[in-house]
């Protein structure tokens, strides 16, 4: 008892020490990586912050005008419509690659043969470069040259413009972002799936449960953790799609294709108005991490029902 | 017979001849070596002539002993980093080629780039045969800044003509267009599309369709700004005209889709044998007689940009190069400046078909004249052509958002708007923006 006692006390003293010891003869090993946080991230940050209250153009000076750039964009419709289209292209370039991306790691979960050469082939668009296959399906994608609309001709459907039009552009580019970024969320769900339990589906087998009830019971509940990670990285992806819109399509026909990304580009470096750019940057920064709050608010909900 | 005397003196003499050119240049008193040794870095816009530079690089270094470090860009890339690089203070290059058509102003306003007054009056800087005076008054004029700076010397004017295949014309019994309204007439009565055949293709993508219509434009003896360059003049009748003269073309002629055609989709519609005539610049003629590419080999036309009702221009767009002021190795990129725009580089650029010379006595070349190399009809445009050229966009700092907003409006037309409507809208939008810059 006495030992336990003494053992206590001496824990309880010396134990805070060490770790304020820790903190005091130590700090100074933080140092470099805090001087590459506050270089690479810190600085550059508070630099947008200071440009974008500014009336700053290259080649011209540079005036303090408060917040006239944010007042501005509240006001300017190409802005605005850029804010639409950007959430219309997220919206759909997140819930497509998710339910076919789920839908595919319910089926590579299954045993058949072959399964390990399909994976591979089901990956594949995800490895690959995303300015290289921009510029193949900007081929593939010629009205009157491209294979796509030879192999609609084959089964009798009429032609279509693509993304040569303002009405089919954004569907089509949000085609081609399903088409590269599906795989990713098939295995981050796949991986999910694979570490589950077998206890629950035997019990739901011997109850009679239908596959559909199973997946619809059992397996969405318990992936649910894996699928809000895999749509996180989705929104904040596809917030950010810029090389793929940028080789295709340039933000046309017009500007029916043109994000907030490909505004702020063309802002600060067709226009060379930096000032203008920066607040762009800073509206499109509260916009990814208020849509990945609240995905991931979401998630929390989840985990304490 | 060839006796082994006259063998052995020719052989001499072939050996000798590097000795004797560079004595011949000596004698002229200029030392194109002085600078041996120094290394330049050169950054090229990705087009024709900057292939040609390259071509002839190793000619330069060689001359020279100066070494070249040159690397191409695609314009859309290269254009901002040139002039982010040059507001940055240090430029990693020695020499720029850049379009004066749409980087001319911010880099004039910027002062980056060296003035070369003083270097084309130093004639330890200029070779003898340089000469200055032989560029074209447009050239010329392009080259100079308001303030009178010669800030860059020309290499291309890239003139616009009208391509057409002859196949399709003579099949219909058909002759080239003389001005804009036969050009519309002769479209429709080509175009075809249950046949896969269209009139006309032109760029329809914003941005790069709005040389298009500044072409139609110049037919109404009208540009887009005054020429103080202080007002737009952009929703006048003669605009509204351009518009919708640009809006028939496209919109009833052309392929689907053209909404979003730049150049490059054009070329390869027009090569596939598909379309009557394509307007577009003199440059993109070598592929269009490349046999592993185009179907219409045999079969393409060079004709002259049409007549407006007013009047009959073509539309000129010039290359240039510039040395930084920041550049450490300014006389050497002068060198290479001079050499880049000499007359036997202008005679090669025209004869791999890069373009139009900016100098006069290009035309008056034998060798030209005589053997040109895709023919005599492009010949006989290209120098017509130049006889009419007249700038074909503003010189004002924010090009790049003119032709944005009026490019969006030209977009806009294609899909079935009203050009008037489209023309004001878009005035509004850039007047204030033009107001802005002259600010700075």
């Amino acid at each position: 008892m006495g030992t336990t006692t003494i053992g206590t006390v001496v824990r309880r003293t010396a134990a805070p020490r060490r770790r304020r010891n820790y903190v005091r003869r130590y700090w100074m090993f933080t140092i470099p990586a805090a001087m590459v946080v506050a270089a690479v991230i810190v600085f550059p940050w508070l630099f947008t912050l200071f440009m974008s209250v500014h009336d700053w153009k290259v080649s011209g000076n540079v005036y303090f005008v408060g917040i006239a750039n944010y007042v501005h964009l509240a006001t300017d419709a190409r802005f605005l419509w850029a804010v639409a289209r950007t959430l219309y292209f997220t919206t759909a370039a997140v819930v497509l690659p998710v339910i076919i991306g789920i839908w595919a790691a319910v089926c590579f979960a299954r045993k058949f043969r072959l399964r390990g050469p399909a994976r591979t082939l089901f990956i594949m668009p995800m490895m690959a470069t995303p300015v290289a296959i921009a510029l193949v399906w900007t081929m593939m994608f010629h009205p009157q040259l491209g294979v796509l609309n030879y192999l609609l001709s084959c089964v009798g459907l009429p032609p279509s413009a693509w993304v040569y039009s303002a009405s089919t552009v954004i569907p089509t580019l949000v085609m081609v972002e399903t088409w590269q970024w599906t795989p990713l969320v098939m295995l981050i769900v796949l991986g999910g799936i694979s570490s589950l339990p077998i206890d629950p589906y035997e019990a739901a087998v011997i109850d009679g449960a239908t596959p559909w009830q199973m997946f619809r019971y059992i397996t969405l509940p318990l992936v649910w953790p894996f699928i809000v990670v895999a749509s996180v990285m989705r929104v904040i992806d596809a917030l950010k799609a810029f090389d793929t819109i940028f080789v295709i399509t340039n933000g046309g026909p017009g500007t029916s294709s043109e994000t907030i990304n490909m505004l702020l580009y063309q802002t600060a470096f067709g226009y060379y108005n930096l000032g203008y750019a920066s607040a762009m940057v800073v509206v499109f920064f509260i916009l990814i991490m208020g849509l990945s709050l609240i995905v991931l608010k979401t998630r929390q909900q989840e985990l304490t029902l | 017979m060839i006796g082994r005397r006259s063998l052995l003196a020719s052989t001499a003499a072939a050996l000798a001849m590097p000795a004797i050119i560079r004595q011949a240049g000596a004698q002229s008193t200029f030392d194109w070596k002085r600078f041996k040794g120094q290394t330049i870095t050169v950054s090229l816009t990705k087009n024709p002539r900057a292939d040609n530079l390259q071509a002839h690089q190793r000619e330069f270094e060689e001359l020279t002993g100066i070494k070249v470090l040159s690397e191409q860009m695609p314009e859309q890339q290269q254009r901002p980093k040139m002039v982010m690089e040059l507001a940055s203070g240090n430029p990693s290059f020695d020499v720029t080629h850049y379009s004066l058509h749409v980087s001319k102003r911010v880099v004039g306003v910027g002062h980056w780039l060296e003035d070369l007054r003083p270097y084309l009056a130093n004639p330890q800087l200029t070779f003898p045969d340089y000469d200055w005076a032989d560029m074209s008054a447009g050239a010329l004029r392009a080259a100079t800044q308001p303030d009178g700076r010669v800030d860059s010397l020309p290499v291309e004017t890239d003139i616009w003509l009208v391509y057409y295949n002859k196949q399709i014309f003579a099949d219909r019994g058909l002759s080239f267009p003389q001005t804009f309204d036969e050009m519309l007439a002769t479209a429709r009565k080509i175009n075809d599309p249950s046949k896969g055949i269209y009139g006309f293709v032109g760029r329809g993508v914003k941005n790069a369709n709005v040389p298009v219509w500044t072409s139609l434009l110049l037919g109404q003896d009208q540009e887009t700004v005054t020429p103080d360059g202080t007002k737009l003049l952009t929703d006048t009748p003669a605009a509204i005209w351009a518009g919708e003269m640009y809006k028939s073309l496209l919109r009833e002629t052309a392929p689907a889709g053209v909404v979003g055609f730049n150049w490059n989709e054009c070329q390869t519609s027009f090569m596939q044998g598909k379309i009557g005539m394509w307007m577009d610049g003199v440059g993109f003629t070598p592929p269009l007689l490349d046999p592993k590419v185009s179907k219409i080999v045999d079969h393409v036309g060079f004709g002259l940009m049409p007549a407006g009702p007013k009047a009959h221009f073509c539309p000129v767009f010039t290359d240039a190069v510039g040395i930084p002021m920041k550049s450490k190795a300014k006389e050497a990129a002068y060198l290479y400046c001079q050499w880049a725009t000499s007359k036997q580089m202008a005679l090669n650029m025209v004869n791999m078909g890069g373009g139009a010379s900016p100098r006069v006595s290009t035309y008056n070349e034998p060798a030209l004249m005589q053997h040109s190399p895709f023919g005599q009809e492009w010949l006989k445009t290209l120098l017509a052509s130049v006889k009419i050229a007249r700038p074909g966009l503003p010189e004002i700092v924010p090009v790049t958002e003119f032709r944005d907003v009026f490019g969006i409006a030209l977009t806009n037309m294609i899909g079935g708007a009203d050009p008037a409507t489209e023309l004001r809208k878009a005035t509004e939008t850039f007047a204030p923006v033009l107001q802005q810059s002259l600010k700075t």
